[in-house]
């Protein structure tokens, strides 16, 4: 059976680089409600990290991210000089040193992502959806988080692409190739929505349109989350949905401003915020 | 910080907005908080201030109704006890 929800595990070395000169090696651990993260930073550069699937065990989940990353750069765990661990699961993650909350993560990572210009950074997780507002040195100034409610959330999107029979990855550019955008599905409940979409496909709607009806639905419910807080530019998008233009391209439209370009995966963002409070962390350390 | 807790749902809007930057750390919002739904934590950046504690944060609309009468005049505890101000709820 083809799971279409199933996204792909991956891995990322930086090349040409090397940890042996460096003074800080810093880790960040992710822990999420859906994928987890480990992200390795020497220097305050990005050097390493991976994204596989959350287990039901964030110790083994953190474990299983944390020796992917490291697998096949020489490193050990005893190399780290401090190990932090954001997410769901970060107060369950036995080596880390420190455990800090993801919405100070992500504003950190989005401003290391984004550049330090970005104002507003909007979280779409697995099973949670934060809007943020930070300072030029990614200090958090202002947030909100909906974790009540699996609208505007991966696992959502996840559910969608299980019954529309579509690849994850290729949700977002099905989505505009329709005639015309059709209006969003009502509901925001994943669960009401997804009857909704099930009786547009019986009525014979074109999948593709079921999908952009779905993606125009999240975006404005992430929008009506953005607006509560007060968007203000420049604006970057963090975690894993920030890869499905079906919904950022949505969003931006209906916010008016365009979303910035990241410089790496969006979806570490978190775990390279993680791994630079580590950095910072080690420096205190050695000055005090 | 305008730390925001709550949630959003088909029956509305409910979030505590707490300025940590009006705060000024005396913790009286938790003392008077009768289902203790305000504590006193240390964020990110050291500070100490309060928070919506987790077991609350989903169902903040049932565990403050106790303090906001249907009708009459309403006095939250928490907002009455913070001196600077630093307490606004939005429903």
């Amino acid at each position: 059976m083809v799971e279409y929800w199933r996204w792909k595990e991956y891995r990322w070395t930086a090349p040409d680089a090397d940890w042996k000169n460096a003074k800080t090696i810093s880790c960040g651990i992710d822990v999420g409600s859906v994928s987890s993260q480990a992200v390795i930073m020497t220097d305050g550069n990005l050097y390493a990290y991976s994204n596989m699937r959350t287990g039901s065990n964030s110790p083994d989940s953190a474990r299983r991210a944390l020796d992917w990353a490291l697998e096949g750069t020489g490193l050990k765990q005893e190399n780290m000089h401090f190990i932090v661990g954001t997410g769901y699961g970060r107060i369950n993650i036995p080596f880390a040193n420190k455990a800090i909350t993801e919405i100070a993560c992500h504003a950190r990572g989005a401003n290391f992502m984004y550049g330090p210009t970005v104002r507003t950074v909007l979280d779409m997780g697995g099973q949670d959806c934060k809007a943020i507002r930070c300072d030029e040195k990614g200090k958090v100034t202002a947030f909100l988080m909906n974790d009540k409610c699996a609208a505007g959330t991966g696992r959502g999107m996840e559910v969608f692409a299980d019954l529309l029979q579509v690849h994850i990855e290729e949700v977002g550019d099905l989505s505009f190739k329709v005639d015309k955008e059709p209006p969003p599905v009502s509901s925001t409940c994943v669960v009401f929505a997804k009857s909704e979409a099930s009786a547009l496909l019986r009525k014979g709607v074109p999948k593709n349109e079921v999908l952009a009806a779905y993606c125009s639905a999240m975006a404005h419910r992430v929008f009506s989350l953005l607006e509560r807080l007060g968007v203000e530019k420049d604006f970057g998008i963090t975690g894993g949905i920030s890869k499905n233009k079906g919904v950022v391209d949505r969003l931006t439209k209906e916010l008016g401003i365009t979303s910035l370009t990241p410089r790496y995966d969006p979806q570490v963002a978190g775990g390279v915020g993680a791994a630079l409070f580590a950095k910072s962390l080690v420096e205190k350390q050695r000055a005090g | 910080m305008k730390a925001n807790y709550g949630y959003k749902d088909g029956s509305g809007e409910f979030f505590i907005t707490i300025d940590t930057d009006k705060c000024n750390s005396c913790g009286d919002c938790a003392k008077v908080c009768p289902p203790k739904v305000i504590v006193m934590i240390t964020n990110d950046y050291d500070e100490v201030v309060p928070a919506v504690a987790e077991e609350h944060r989903k169902k903040i609309k049932y565990d403050c109704a106790p303090c906001k009468p249907m009708s009459g005049p309403r006095n939250l505890p928490c907002v009455v006890a913070c001196k600077p101000t630093a307490i606004v709820h939005s429903w």
